[in-house]
């Protein structure tokens, strides 16, 4: 049913789905965003963490003497206790501060640790040693669809592997932390954080576990976060350090800084897990598949993770059997925490990579097989049309050949696809807009904007709506004063901000209206607000600029609200895409390294707010996944339980030379009606196992393992 | 990957301190596998060296010239410039990161060449003509680099930005204008996370086409 919120029809859009500048680019480009690291505030101390040396230990003993002793030193508090358990190397122990960050590093450095040292294991691809270390547990087992054993025998063609991809880390540029100003009763809070709504409560909740502190009241604590330097999924909670950072501030009266130093950021405030597992795949000779299993096992860590959803996308239960089983390894190393699109990047590479070689082994076009199995997932519809569309993108009918069938020299060349899903349903979300007697309107909602385009997707929302251009709205965000809105995790923030402020501004608008159309001799009903003007549909020369229309409301200042859900909201978002990625590599033979030539990217989803910024969101995703494709993998160390690079010199991340030629292709005017769905993750499922099939297709060989190092290049060569 | 990338070039990415001949590669060769703690030890008699007299270790008075004006301060000899200008002069446009001369955050540009500030000491950059990002735009106008950033959508969460702003100034300042390859060895040594160098490398090889400054 039609309701005056609904998103105007697309010949009625004059910003929405086109281009529009970054309304934070200007600051950002001139250095003047002022992100929590570069909050310098009056009589403001340093504090850096202690953390746990050893892998696993019991803490025997904390002296603080030395380190008390040294200049400009002045205070510490525990994180944790004598007879606390440290499970993994960079475990919080303490938070030191001082006058200066250079004392704050001399307290720190100064400050002597014992542990009692407890067996650690570090390693997980290795799932028999693991086993044997008695660090495997069943996590899950699931067998749906046709009988199993029958449809296996039904095959005429099968596939029996091992795939699987490292851990990787968020390596956030901006590290975790904060800048606390505790004064009486007002706790300012500058946090890097993808959820500013959130934190005081949890800042509250940690603060008053304290009984030296007492009760701390949620809203006596204000975050304050305008930019934030990337987060990924890692940044949802104020952690310990925001914690001990808060009590060092009430402790000595002055604002406190704590950052994360950048190997704390890499052993502890960052970690996708890894997979590996052994996959059976069968098809019949027609290429239709008939069953999938895995058997796979990951590490997140001491607590363990979630699994994969596998098989990924081509999952339908009623045609596809499929046995799906999944063991935790426990490890000491830093916890997993989420990171865009928790899960489905491994469950694509243990999916489509053994399509692919199904596919080769049926001697099919890896596009035709992933066609022709495309009713097995949600929407094949969509998957035919953006494989179709991708594929003229990357030139697959021109380039394609044959698995290995690559030609003479040792630079190989091949292709490879990827599809992949997500939700990205709204988060809750509250929006108040106000309109001033002076024409001026701002958007107000606690949310954020991590580099994804909040500022922009919201201005163009509202001054849409409001028939203003983009500088015309002021968006307050990154407050959690601000009405609440929700974390920005899963790619729930578009939809669930885009409704909220679209709500509130056709509400503020309404009322503005009732104000104007007296005035102008017309109904309410009949006016529009369009180019800059309020004007009756019925004779467009009863007339008011905005300006002049705003001065209507004398000394009073409309507030609308508009929240996320909303029954009675018209339909402005959904959940549930899909996007299809294609790579063309090249491969050197002689040396193992691989070098991209172009990634290709389809993308449905839904409405498009923003046509740059959304393109921008699958650029990154798919650069980020070149990194974790052909370079980024935390490594750790059985014998020490260290991680060997938590370091940007060995935590390899490419450059802007080593990411070849891209190309996005947004799917608009086609799904429009489904309303605004988020970005953030589908995009960066797929990389991973476009890449790898590619460079299957170049060299004729799997690369088991992500990522695709040199190294594991020749090794895979060598053992063909 | 960019540590594997050749910085010799015609054109040339943020170094460590040119003046002392070190290129990335040569330091990166030089500290092997320990290099935060061989890295520390190696550059301290370098600095020492240099000196007529022993300072420190309490904070010294230096002069610094800033966006082309004068500046005092004290610092210990150990501060690297990033922190003299982060948490002494609140210019906090350059970004620290990886601390160790690796990504680039904390490029800014002294005597006309893009330097990685946290591995410059503060002590060392007297008498040399230092620019900041603070330097080279007002609220109202920008260097051009800066507008193809806004322009090409260039940038997410900005943090690795002012740093690949000031390496594409450099680049794109340069007569005759660079080639795309050009663009992309002199941003080598730079690292942006959220991905955002399809805009970066476009918005850099424009701005060298519009003519730079």
């Amino acid at each position: 049913m039609a309701t005056k919120y609904d998103w105007p029809a697309a010949e009625d859009r004059s910003l929405i789905g086109k281009r529009h500048n970054r309304v934070d680019g200007p600051a950002k480009a001139r250095g003047a965003a002022k992100y929590s690291y570069d909050r310098n505030l009056d009589g403001m101390l340093v504090a850096r963490l202690v953390t746990s040396p050893v892998p696993h230990g019991r803490i025997i003993s904390i002296d603080t003497s030395v380190a008390e002793k040294v200049e400009g030193y002045k205070g510490h508090v525990n994180i944790m206790n004598v007879g606390d358990e440290v499970q993994w190397v960079g475990t919080e122990v303490l938070a030191i501060c001082a006058d200066t960050e250079e004392h704050a590093r001399d307290a720190a450095a100064a400050v002597n640790l014992h542990f009692e040292i407890l067996p650690h294991w570090v390693k997980d691809e290795d799932v028999k040693k693991a086993g044997e270390a008695n660090r495997v547990q069943p996590a899950k087992d699931d067998t749906k669809g046709p009988d199993f054993a029958a449809a296996w025998d039904s095959a005429d063609e099968t596939v029996e592997g091992y795939y699987g991809l490292g851990i990787i880390t968020h390596c956030c540029l901006e590290p975790h932390g904060q800048v606390v100003d505790w004064t009486g009763d007002d706790i300012k809070v500058y946090a890097s954080t993808q959820a500013v709504a959130r934190i005081p409560a949890d800042l509250a909740r940690g603060l008053s576990r304290d009984e030296s502190i007492g009760t701390v009241e949620a809203d006596s604590v204000e975050v304050i976060t305008p930019y934030m330097g990337g987060g990924f999924g890692s940044k949802f909670n104020i952690d310990t350090w925001g914690i001990a950072c808060a009590k060092l501030s009430k402790k000595t009266g002055r604002p406190v800084k704590l950052m994360l130093d950048r190997d704390e950021e890499l052993m502890v405030a960052g970690g996708r897990p890894s997979d590996y597992g052994n996959v059976k795949i069968g098809a019949k000779r027609d290429g239709t598949l008939v069953a999938y299993e895995s058997e796979t096992w990951s590490t997140g860590g001491i607590a363990g993770r979630g699994s994969p959803p596998l098989p990924y996308v081509y999952n339908n239960e009623e045609r596809l059997a499929q046995k799906a089983r999944h063991l935790n390894v426990a490890t000491n190393i830093g916890p997993a925490r989420a990171w865009r699109a928790p899960n489905h990047p491994q469950a694509a590479v243990l999916t489509m990579c053994p399509m692919d070689d199904l596919a080769a082994k049926l001697d099919m076009d890896p596009v035709e097989f992933f066609k022709k199995n495309a009713d097995l997932t949600a929407r094949p519809e969509v998957y035919r049309y953006e494989i179709d569309k991708c594929a003229e993108m990357i030139g697959w009918k021109e380039k394609w050949h044959k698995r290995g069938d690559s030609g003479p020299g040792p630079v190989k060349r091949g292709l490879g696809l990827s599809l992949h899903t997500w939700g990205g349903r709204p988060h809750d979300s509250t929006c108040e807009v106000r309109i001033q007697p002076d024409g001026g309107v701002s958007v107000n909602l606690a949310s954020q904007d991590l580099g994804v385009g909040t500022y922009t997707t919201l201005s163009v929302v509202a001054a849409e709506t409001l028939g203003l251009q983009i500088p015309d709205v002021k968006i307050n965000i990154g407050n959690s004063k601000l009405p609440i809105s929700g974390a920005s995790g899963g790619s729930t923030t578009v939809g669930g901000t885009s409704a909220s402020t679209r709500r509130a501004t056709v509400n503020a608008l309404e009322e503005l209206k009732g104000v104007v159309a007296g005035s102008l001799g017309v109904g309410a009903d009949d006016l529009v607000a369009k180019d800059g003007k309020v004007f009756a549909k019925s004779d467009p020369s009863k007339s008011l600029s905005w300006a002049d229309a705003c001065r209507k409301l004398g000394n009073r200042t409309i507030t609308g609200q508009g929240k996320q859900p909303d029954r009675d909201g018209g339909k402005l978002n959904d959940s549930g895409v899909g996007g299809v990625q294609m790579a063309d590599v090249s491969v050197d033979v002689e040396t193992g390294v691989v070098s991209i030539n172009k990634l290709a990217a389809v993308q449905d989803v839904g409405l498009v707010l923003c046509l740059e910024q959304s393109e921008s969101q699958v650029y990154g995703a798919m650069i980020q996944g070149v990194a974790w494709a052909l370079y980024e993998e935390s490594i750790y160390d059985q014998a020490t339980g260290k991680m060997l690079n938590p370091d940007m010199e060995f935590y390899k991340l490419p450059g802007a030379g080593d990411i070849g030629e891209m190309e996005v292709h947004m799917v608009q005017n086609k799904y429009d009606d489904r309303g605004v769905i988020g970005i953030g993750e589908p995009p960066a499922i797929s990389p991973g196992a476009a890449i790898s099939n590619a460079v299957a297709n170049a060299i004729g060989v799997r690369v088991p393992t992500l990522p695709l190092t040199p190294d594991r290049v020749l090794a895979a060569l060598a053992s063909a | 990957m960019s540590s594997n990338k050749p910085c010799d070039g015609p054109v040339k990415g943020p170094q460590h301190e040119p003046r002392k001949g070190f290129s990335r590669r040569t330091f990166i060769e030089g500290v092997g596998i320990g290099a935060g703690a061989v890295g520390a030890v190696g550059m301290a008699p370098e600095a020492r060296a240099d000196s007529s007299e022993l300072m420190g270790p309490s904070p010294v008075p230096i002069t610094l010239n800033i966006n082309g004006k004068s500046v005092d301060l004290k610092v210990e000899p150990r501060v690297t410039l990033i922190d003299a200008l982060r948490n002494q002069l609140d210019h906090t446009g350059a970004k620290k990161v990886c601390d160790r001369a690796t990504c680039g955050a904390c490029t800014v540009i002294v005597d006309g060449s893009p330097v990685y500030s946290c591995t410059l000491l503060a002590i060392e950059a007297q008498g040399r003509r230092i620019e900041t990002i603070e330097g080279i735009s007002t609220e109202d106008s920008m260097h051009p680099v800066q507008v193809q950033f806004v322009e090409n959508d260039a940038q997410q969460c900005g943090f690795c930005t002012p740093g690949l702003v000031m390496a594409g100034k450099v680049v794109a300042d340069r007569n005759p204008p660079p080639s795309m390859a050009d663009v992309e060895s002199a941003l080598s040594g730079n690292i942006c996370r959220c991905g955002t160098y399809v805009g970066v490398r476009k918005a850099v090889y424009e701005a060298a086409r519009q003519g730079g400054a």
